[in-house]
């Protein structure tokens, strides 16, 4: 193997790179917002909504999560626009990571829902609150804190994915690193260097998490702090 | 000159879809035996091994695996070897695979109560006949779900392989897209052949796994 690594390219793009990498952290901030909220709508629908609802629910969930999430993006930037609906590629990364992430999240919360237990429930109507107050403030704390963590990972792995809306050149950082590609020449430095941002990456969101669940869950806090002096 | 979307097309995406398949069975043979290697270290007595395990899966799991597709597809090229794309899309998906079942497996592993690791002890078992008359047997038999769902996973993610030209299922699609411009009509098609290949794989591996909660083992 005669090759000498020239990271010079690379190097002199850097700002490209940092604004792929701040693009990536929109980007899957966004999905994750949209798609936790997506998430929750469904979830609830899932345990207490009309029957027609609930199929139209479980459709949605069961698609998405058995075909790709590239072959999902070809159909909204590609398929749409022959329906009259015109997307940007940026506009379309973002519906389709969080129309994904959405349906993932459905299942998680669900589960979440599930494990709540009935007196709680009980417990609730008993104090006069409205289904809805028992949802939000009885149900949905408990059931978000104890699927913290697969929703934790679940979102660290929508960061992973969105690199795959390059494929039609929606702004983040793998289209960056295309883009250096394309003028240096120097691909596998370049994904070398792009490989790990993605890593730091995925430490910072699991890093951001980790604040998160102990900002917002006290019981978290309680037993990491436990977990820390032991 | 643009076309329709035909049957002729159909078939054609039927035929690449074999090539998903092959990927996937590829993907999970060779990445179950490297995964297992991994699971194995994870859990092993040696720490040097337990931390050389941990950031195999790490690194691989915090890596997208487009990315891990482009450093095997321009890294060969660099080293001079001019291989068809099927490898590098092989090799960056065995990657993929084995970093994840690494960690499924060795959930499996360590979900085997303690006891019967030190009963298996106490019967004078070397540490290979542990694992392989005592331990396996019981930690497959919780592995299965969890892997079958993973192969969905892994189907679905040698979709990716198409960003780097290799002619499978999506890629596939993108070339019948090309010469008949229907896009909606063709993607929707390959979606439905994808969900025909991992519908019955979750339905399967979500009703293994009620059957064995129900077994209570």
């Amino acid at each position: 193997m005669r090759y000498t690594f020239q990271f010079s390219g690379v190097w002199d793009r850097l700002d490209l790179l940092f604004a792929g990498a701040w693009a990536t952290i929109q980007l899957s901030a966004l999905s994750m917002l949209i798609g936790l909220g997506v998430g929750v709508v469904c979830a609830r629908v899932l345990t207490h909504g009309p029957k027609p609802l609930r199929l139209v629910v479980r459709a949605y969930v069961e698609t998405i999560r058995n075909t790709p999430l590239l072959v999902q993006l070809f159909l909204i930037f590609f398929g749409l626009p022959s329906l009259g609906v015109r997307l940007t590629a940026d506009a379309a990364a973002l519906i389709t990571l969080s129309v994904n992430l959405g349906a993932y999240s459905t299942e998680i919360v669900r589960a979440g829902l599930d494990a709540v237990h009935r007196s709680q429930i009980e417990a609730g109507e008993a104090l006069a609150m409205t289904p809805f107050q028992v949802f939000r403030y009885v149900v949905l704390p408990p059931a978000l804190e104890k699927v913290y963590p697969a929703l934790a990972s679940q979102f660290v792995l929508t960061m992973l994915a969105s690199s795959i809306v390059s494929a039609i050149s929606a702004e983040e950082l793998t289209s960056a690193a295309n883009l250096i590609q394309s003028q240096t020449f120097r691909s596998f430095e370049v994904y070398i260097v792009v490989g790990i941002a993605y890593l730091l990456l995925a430490f910072l969101f699991r890093g951001l998490f980790l604040l998160l669940g102990l900002a917002a869950f006290p019981r978290r806090r309680r037993d990491f702090l436990a977990g820390t002096r032991a | 000159m643009i076309r329709t979307f035909s049957f002729g097309d159909f078939v054609f995406l039927l035929e690449a879809a074999r090539w998903t398949l092959g990927l996937t069975l590829i993907a999970a043979l060779g990445g179950g035996l490297i995964g297992l290697g991994f699971a194995l270290m994870r859990i092993s007595r040696w720490r040097a091994l337990r931390a050389v395990a941990s950031l195999y899966i790490q690194v691989i799991q915090g890596t997208p695996l487009l990315i891990l597709l482009f450093l095997f597809y321009f890294g060969l090229d660099i080293m001079g070897l001019r291989l068809p794309a099927i490898v590098s899309a092989a090799l960056g998906l065995v990657l993929y695979a084995s970093s994840f079942l690494a960690e499924i497996w060795r959930g499996c592993l360590e979900s085997i109560p303690r006891a019967q690791w030190e009963a298996a002890e106490a019967l004078a078992l070397t540490s290979w006949q542990r694992m392989r008359h005592v331990i396996l047997p019981q930690a497959v038999r919780i592995a299965i779900p969890p892997t079958v769902g993973f192969l969905v996973q892994i189907v679905k993610n040698t979709s990716l392989t198409a960003i780097i030209g290799f002619v499978e299922l999506s890629r596939a699609g993108q070339l019948v897209n090309n010469a008949t411009f229907q896009p909606f009509a063709v993607f929707l098609t390959v979606a439905a052949i994808y969900f025909a290949i991992c519908f019955p794989l979750s339905e399967a591996s979500q009703r293994l796994e009620r059957k064995l909660n129900v077994a209570g083992r």
